[in-house]
């Protein structure tokens, strides 16, 4: 890339969005995180107008929304960051939840600290079962195979009376609250923000009204996930993922074990959807085979792939697109899917990188350019 | 495994029938796959619309059982022709609309899939709004009987009533089976020539091979890709017709399940290998309703896709091998 002509090499000097981000102050920096993480927590609370869902409780659909980005993150993980299409997401989801459901509830009652735990072995458990098998075959077959798996899954659920059979679990327990203080509400019914001291939520006391606690507990699960995400993608971990999946003969002669990498990616991946399963069910108090339809695998894929595969942020918009925009504009009701549809289209046709893609993607594409305009010349450029 | 042996016949009819239906849709995301190497999601939905021109055009001409046979020949042929016409318009225009653009600007080939789920989801739903559509352009008074009730099944009347025509080992078999069956096998045979000998054929063919020496030897691809949504469609909407004709109903989004079945069955047979899709389609159709004959019927889909897992780990490119595009394999 060094030997690029010195003036395809100009970039404009004027620094963009991040680069003044990171140019500022570390305090200042720390202190800006901590105001967005607040900001985060306070969201349902602050019921800002135009964001907030009319129909339904917004509580309810910020976690919503929170379940798709961990979602999201362990999808990137496999999809983004080892590079292999899977359609069945849903099935990890699903026994991440129906774990939970099952030892306590239906045929257990262990408390939910112990459950959640159990969920995200047993969905990895299950990552790795389906992966041993099925990551020899190539790229095309292992989304159907996954696809495959998600519909098995899902079907075995319906099938199964030890499981519920199709009426599901139900009376899955609350995890335990700490009733700390109450937080009040924004009120902005006369146009003009007031806090609202009658409509207030407890600090972790898991109701069965009030979803804001369920959101505040999303929350936390999903930054500890994009902690352990940070630290995996800049280890030796992540850069083996990243040769594989850009050429996989290339990274096994190189000396990378290409399957155990990937059968790595898969199996966590597994977890933070089992992960998000368990959250799930602890949330609804009742789960039944029709919350895991093979639909909420291809929402899934679109929420990576929309955000831009292989950028935790970037997935997390596009988890934030998926699940956001059909439950805020629910007076379309009926044309949502429509509508949803021509936006994945139309984001498609002038998005093709995603909404953010990552970084990597768009030097090697800056890069192809140079190399086009060195093959080709300066006038075709 | 007695009731299975007991009603073997019965069994294999039945799944030759639905496996014939399996096949013809299979084809177009086989054909797809060989020349752009992507699952052509919104397939389905292609099939789907077919189903539905079908049933219309009975409708529309006042199809009902018990008529003389050279009208029901006469209903039948048009449904072949509304349905392939209706399933080729949608696959092309789907091409146009949702694979073109980005093949221009070198999208990487997963935002394909996404563009593909748009679709499809598009699709589904202008059939399941269609009430809303016809008012739109104001002709919801005139379009009354086909667009009501669009979110529930619609179902078709028997032009065909089935009649034994001979018995097998207990089970009649009727002419609509033997209609379905012979009819996608000759329709299957009639593309299978086309591809090998005719001109266009022989463009899909090089295409899929090796795209850029096809262009430098003068296929023009785009029109071939073209081409080859139009054949996909048509596919589909022969068996848009059969389906019709077996089964009778459909629904908005009947053609989701239908479509990830007829993936399976090209991956079975060996993706990008029209003769792969046949077969893959015979074999899952038939796999399924033995499978469920012994192990109950709410296992049918498990059944079809524990066959695929196993397949594809012993076989790892299909029961034929990919034959349209080998030489990218």
């Amino acid at each position: 890339m060094s030997t690029a002509p010195a003036q395809t090499l100009a970039t404009s000097t004027k620094p963009n969005f991040k680069e003044r981000v990171n140019g500022l102050p570390k305090g200042v920096k720390i202190a800006l995180w901590v105001a967005f993480a607040v900001f985060l927590f306070l969201l349902p609370l602050l019921n800002i107008p135009f964001v907030t869902t009319e129909g339904s409780d917004f509580g309810g659909v910020l976690f919503t929304v929170a379940t798709y980005v961990l979602v999201a993150l362990g999808l990137n993980i496999v999809v983004g960051y080892a590079g292999l299409l899977d359609l069945g997401y849903v099935g990890f989801y699903a026994v991440g939840a129906y774990t939970v459901g099952v030892l306590s509830a239906e045929h257990a009652s262990l408390p939910w600290l112990l459950a959640v735990p159990a969920a995200i072995v047993i969905a990895m458990i299950s990552g790795v079962i389906l992966g041993a098998p099925t990551l020899r075959v190539r790229g095309d077959y292992l989304a159907i195979v996954t696809l495959g798996f998600g519909e098995i899954v899902r079907l075995t659920l319906v099938n199964t009376q030890w499981l519920g059979g199709a009426q599901g679990i139900s009376d899955i327990p609350k995890p335990p609250g700490l009733e700390l203080f109450k937080v009040p509400s924004i009120d902005w019914s006369s146009g003009a923000p007031v806090i609202d001291l009658d409509t207030t939520s407890t600090f972790l006391k898991f109701g069965i009204t009030d979803f804001v606690p369920y959101y505040w507990l999303a929350l936390i699960v999903i930054g500890l996930v994009l902690l352990f995400d940070v630290l995996v993608k800049n280890s030796r971990v992540g850069r083996a993922w990243e040769a594989t999946r850009e050429d996989e003969d290339v990274a096994e002669l190189m000396g990378v074990p290409t399957f155990r990498f990937k059968l790595l990616a898969f199996a966590l991946g597994a977890a933070i959807g089992g992960l998000s399963g368990a959250l799930f069910a602890t949330k609804s108090g009742f789960i039944n085979p029709q919350s895991f339809e093979l639909i909420l695998s291809i929402l899934f894929i679109a929420a990576v792939v929309v955000g831009g595969a292989g950028n935790r942020w970037g997935i997390t918009v596009g988890a934030i697109v998926v699940s956001y925009f059909p439950e805020r504009f629910r007076e379309f009701a009926d044309f949502r899917v429509l509508v949803f549809g021509l936006a994945l289209m139309l984001l498609a046709i002038f998005r093709p990188q995603g909404i953010l893609p990552p970084r990597r993607t768009l030097r090697a594409k800056k890069a192809d350019e140079r190399q086009a305009i060195l093959e080709e010349g300066e006038a075709s450029a | 495994m007695q009731y299975l042996l007991d009603n073997f016949f019965a069994f294999t009819i039945t799944g030759l029938t639905i496996g014939a239906v399996y096949a013809l849709v299979a084809l177009g995301y086989t054909l797809v796959y060989g020349v752009l190497r992507l699952i052509n999601f919104a397939h389905s939905e292609v099939f789907m619309f077919g189903t539905f021109a079908a049933l219309w055009i009975v409708m529309f001409l006042g199809g009902k059982g018990g008529a003389s046979v050279g009208q029901v020949i006469f209903w039948v042929a048009m449904m072949f022709v509304a349905a392939m016409a209706m399933s080729g318009l949608i696959a092309v225009l789907l091409e146009r609309v949702a694979y073109r653009p980005l093949r221009k600007r070198n999208a990487p080939p997963l935002i394909a899939l996404i563009s593909a789920i748009g679709a499809s989801f598009v699709l589904a739903e202008l059939m399941g709004l269609r009430s809303r559509v016809a008012s739109w352009v104001g002709l919801d008074d005139n379009l009354r009987d086909y667009v009501r009730n669009s979110r529930n099944n619609a179902g078709m009347p028997t032009i065909i009533a089935p009649q034994p025509i001979f018995t097998i080992g207990g089970y009649h078999v009727t002419n609509v089976d033997i209609l379905v069956i012979i009819g996608a096998i000759a329709i299957m045979v009639v593309l299978d020539q086309f591809v090998k000998r005719s001109r266009l054929g022989r463009g899909i063919r090089a295409v899929a091979m090796d795209p850029e020496s096809a262009a430098l030897m003068g296929v023009n691809r785009d029109r071939v890709i073209q081409v080859t949504f139009l054949v996909g469609g048509v596919m589909a909407g022969a068996a848009a017709v059969f389906y019709m004709l077996k089964i009778g109903i459909t629904r908005y989004d009947a053609g989701f399940i239908l479509g990830v079945k007829a993936f399976t069955a090209a991956v079975l047979g060996g993706i990008g290998n029209l003769r792969g899709a046949l077969l893959g389609g015979f074999v899952l159709g038939l796999a399924e309703n033995y499978g469920s004959a012994v192990v109950g019927t709410q296992w049918k889909d498990v059944v079809a896709f524990v066959l695929l897992v196993l397949i594809l780990l012993f076989r790892p490119t299909g029961l034929l091998g990919e034959s349209l595009g080998k030489a990218r394999a």
